[in-house]
């Protein structure tokens, strides 16, 4: 047969396809044959976790997670390999990890030399990413300066994060779209899913039951068809598309929560509401929402030195706008109340990221409220201020 | 116009968050707590910033903090640091003598524009050390003298013995082309200058407040007085520009620590105009 045209050209039924359990046997196989490491979905201490991945076996078969403000809970049900939603992590422990060498250096005489790391990053293989989580990948992409802000800052992002966007380029994603909503999420409310809008390599979508348990493949690249063309696979049928699209529907009409319309405008115009006054009594400023949540970037950073004083280590991990220490300048922090810190969490994630990145902070993952110990629900927190707005 | 000012600054090293080393060639010692550390590359590259701008510089072992450029944005061989000990990293720096070595990260931010004020009188307003960011502009404004009107410094600072470059500002005082104008906070007796505030100053200066673009460089509290001062001459926000101070540990947009609102005080500042971050002012803990 003569093999012209792109793969996804060869690849019938418009590039989408139908495989089998030991599809995602192969397919794990093939990303490894390629030299990437496949992280996934795995189930440790009571949680699902982003964790290499083996073989298919290693995924979460039957667990689901039950989750509301402040609890999360992985009980059995069902068969479904992708049937919780998002756990405690996100894949940006992989892309931007939470310790992070920037340089070493030495003394040298009366002076030091700095040498910086020599850039070699490791190829990734995701499987599992949410539509959500695709969404806060391409969020962080703007941070970083992988991608074009689209901010009204007076320069556009003028440097590039090398070490983000080299693990990021080198990234294979593997989507999957949402065949259940858990009980905090609310991307549908933001845009961003539960099905994956694109920015992926090839996308799954779980089609289990009635007897069946397979998943329609889609293709959102040339990497991504050029590993499909290798896997077991039959042309997808329009009753697995449709399925797939029944699917995808059930978790969109059961989302957890929703966000109220245009937060971005409603908080810039209530700096001053005194909402922020009552949440404030109950955030423990305890920052478990910004190291969970997928576009949280923000970071510090540390000198180590060795016992000698000649040998420096600088680190960058990740910091939260949550402690006092944050906005410190000489004389005392800028914001000392809890009020304000929690005021610029909430109004960065949904309103002045717009202005900086063009695009919303919050994709709706609903991992803070899962995840803060005293279930403060940024949708909540939003409805709030927009039912007493002008009653003060 | 110089080439130094036209060509583009040149990329910053490859990775922006490693730093250049520089050594100290020379060492001024200012007024009380306050020192100037003059810097040569180690790579022997050329250095190139804009007035407004500042770097991160580093002490081996101690830590990292940002600094403004103060010296001159032609000389592309001598880097100038104007620095007040405060704390923890800039103490460790009033600690280094010359031939030490200096880590540089920069130039990072946004400059004070220049152009805006061609064809007008130009203020600088300022005090204490403010006017350590603020030469790098008032030299080059000196160097670009036809494109202005009147070129006027109200300079305030706390006692007599804490004028910044005052020796400078005599020479400045010497020129028949700008005004000078000092004050200080309080003085002993017989002390036969000017005694009161900055704002003061501002009111007796002698500009064409319809045709003057004003630079403000002082502390966040600082500012709203010598602006308030600014509004009653008829200067308006948007001929008004001045910096402001956050947390910084990038200088490059990735830390997150310096934001205001929608802005990173490393790349959409230091420097503002005013009407842009007016707002800011009235909101408290932004
Ligand atoms: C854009 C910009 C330009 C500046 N230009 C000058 C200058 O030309 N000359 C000068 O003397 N000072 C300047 N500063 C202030 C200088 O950065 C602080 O004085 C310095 O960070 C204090 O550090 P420290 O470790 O000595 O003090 P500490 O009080 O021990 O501070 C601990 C840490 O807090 C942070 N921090 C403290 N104060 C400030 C501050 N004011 N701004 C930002 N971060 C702070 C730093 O990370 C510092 O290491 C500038 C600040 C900014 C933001
Ligand atoms: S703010 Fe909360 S819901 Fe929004 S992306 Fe972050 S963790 Fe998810
Ligand atoms: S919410 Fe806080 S920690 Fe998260 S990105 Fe914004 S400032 Fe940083
Ligand atoms: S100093 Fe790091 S973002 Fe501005």
């Amino acid at each position: 047969m003569e093999r012209t045209g792109t793969v996804k050209d060869r690849l019938a039924g418009n590039g989408k396809a139908v495989v089998g359990i030991e599809g995602l046997d192969a397919l794990i196989a093939a990303l490894r044959d390629d030299g990437y490491a496949v992280i996934g979905p795995r189930v440790r201490d009571g949680a699902v976790v982003y964790d290499p991945l083996d073989s298919p076996a290693d995924l979460p078969w039957g667990w689901i997670d039950e989750q509301d403000g402040g609890r999360y809970r992985l009980v059995r049900e069902g068969e479904a390999a992708f049937g919780h939603v998002v756990g405690p992590q996100s894949w940006k422990t992989y892309l931007y990890p939470p310790r992070q060498t920037l340089w070493t250096g030495r003394r040298d005489g009366p002076g030091f030399t700095v040498s910086a790391p020599d850039g070699a990053v490791p190829r990734y293989a995701f499987l599992g990413v949410r539509g959500c989580e695709l969404a806060a990948m391409a969020v962080q992409d703007r941070v970083f300066g992988v991608t074009p802000h689209g901010g009204r800052a007076v320069g556009e992002q003028q440097f590039t994060d090398s070490g983000y966007a080299a693990r990021r380029n080198a990234a294979f994603l593997i989507a999957v779209n949402c065949g259940r909503a858990g009980g905090t999420c609310f991307c549908a409310s933001m845009g961003t899913g539960p099905k994956a809008a694109g920015g992926y390599d090839l996308a799954l979508t779980e089609l289990v039951g009635d007897g069946r348990h397979e998943f329609l493949v889609e293709v959102g690249s040339e990497k991504g068809a050029a590993v499909l063309e290798r896997l077991p696979r039959r042309a997808a049928e329009t009753r697995d598309v449709d399925a797939a699209e029944r699917a995808v529907e059930r978790a969109r009409t059961h989302m957890g929560r929703t966000m109220v319309e245009d937060p971005a405008s409603l908080l810039a115009r209530n700096l001053e509401h005194p909402r922020w006054d009552e949440v404030a009594a109950r955030c423990l400023s305890c920052a478990n929402c910004t190291m969970v949540c997928p576009t949280c970037f923000c970071t510090t950073v540390e000198d180590k030195t060795d016992l000698t004083g000649d040998h420096v280590e600088r680190w960058r991990r990740w910091d939260s706008c949550f402690t006092v220490d944050f906005s410190y300048i000489h004389g005392g922090a800028i914001r000392q109340s809890a009020r304000s810190r929690y005021r610029q969490w909430m109004t960065h994630k949904l309103s002045s990221w717009w202005e900086q990145f063009g695009t919303s902070g919050c994709t709706g993952c609903g991992r803070c409220i899962t995840w803060c110990p005293v279930g403060i629900d940024i949708t909540e927190e939003a409805q709030a201020i927009k039912n007493s707005e002008g009653r003060g | 116009m110089d080439a130094a000012i036209l060509s583009p600054v040149p990329a910053v090293a490859v990775d922006p968050m490693v730093p250049r080393p520089f050594r100290i060639v020379r060492r001024v010692k200012e007024v009380d707590g306050c020192f100037t550390l003059h810097l040569r590359s180690l790579d022997g590259r050329p250095y190139a910033f804009k007035p407004g701008q500042f770097n991160m510089l580093y002490v081996f072992g101690v830590g990292e903090v940002a600094i403004s450029v103060s010296g001159d944005c032609r000389d592309l061989n001598r880097l100038v640091h104007t620095i007040r000990e405060v704390g923890t990293v800039t103490r460790a720096m009033a600690q280094l003598k010359v031939g030490d070595t200096i880590g540089v990260r920069g130039p990072f931010g946004n400059p004070w524009p220049i152009e805006p004020a061609y064809g007008h009188d130009v203020l600088f307003v300022t005090g204490t050390v403010g006017l350590a960011p603020l030469r790098p502009l008032v030299m080059e404004v000196l160097n670009r003298r036809e494109h202005f009107g009147k070129v006027v410094v109200c300079y305030g600072s706390r006692g007599t013995h804490d004028i910044l470059y005052e020796t400078l500002l005599h020479q400045w005082r010497g020129r028949f082309d700008m005004q000078v104008h000092v004050t200080v906070h309080s003085a002993p007796a017989g002390y036969r200058g000017r005694v009161g505030s900055v704002a003061g100053l501002v009111k007796i200066a002698r500009f064409d407040p319809e045709q003057t673009v004003a630079y403000v460089c002082r502390s966040e509290t600082m500012t709203r007085p010598a602006v308030q001062a600014l509004y009653e001459r008829g200067v308006t926000a948007d001929r008004i520009y001045v910096t402001l101070e956050r947390n910084m540990k990038c200088g490059v947009g990735f830390c997150g620590h310096c934001q205001m609102g929608g802005s990173f005080m490393c790349k959409d500042g230091p420097v503002y105009r005013y009407d842009t971050i007016e707002h800011v002012f009235s909101v408290r803990e932004l």
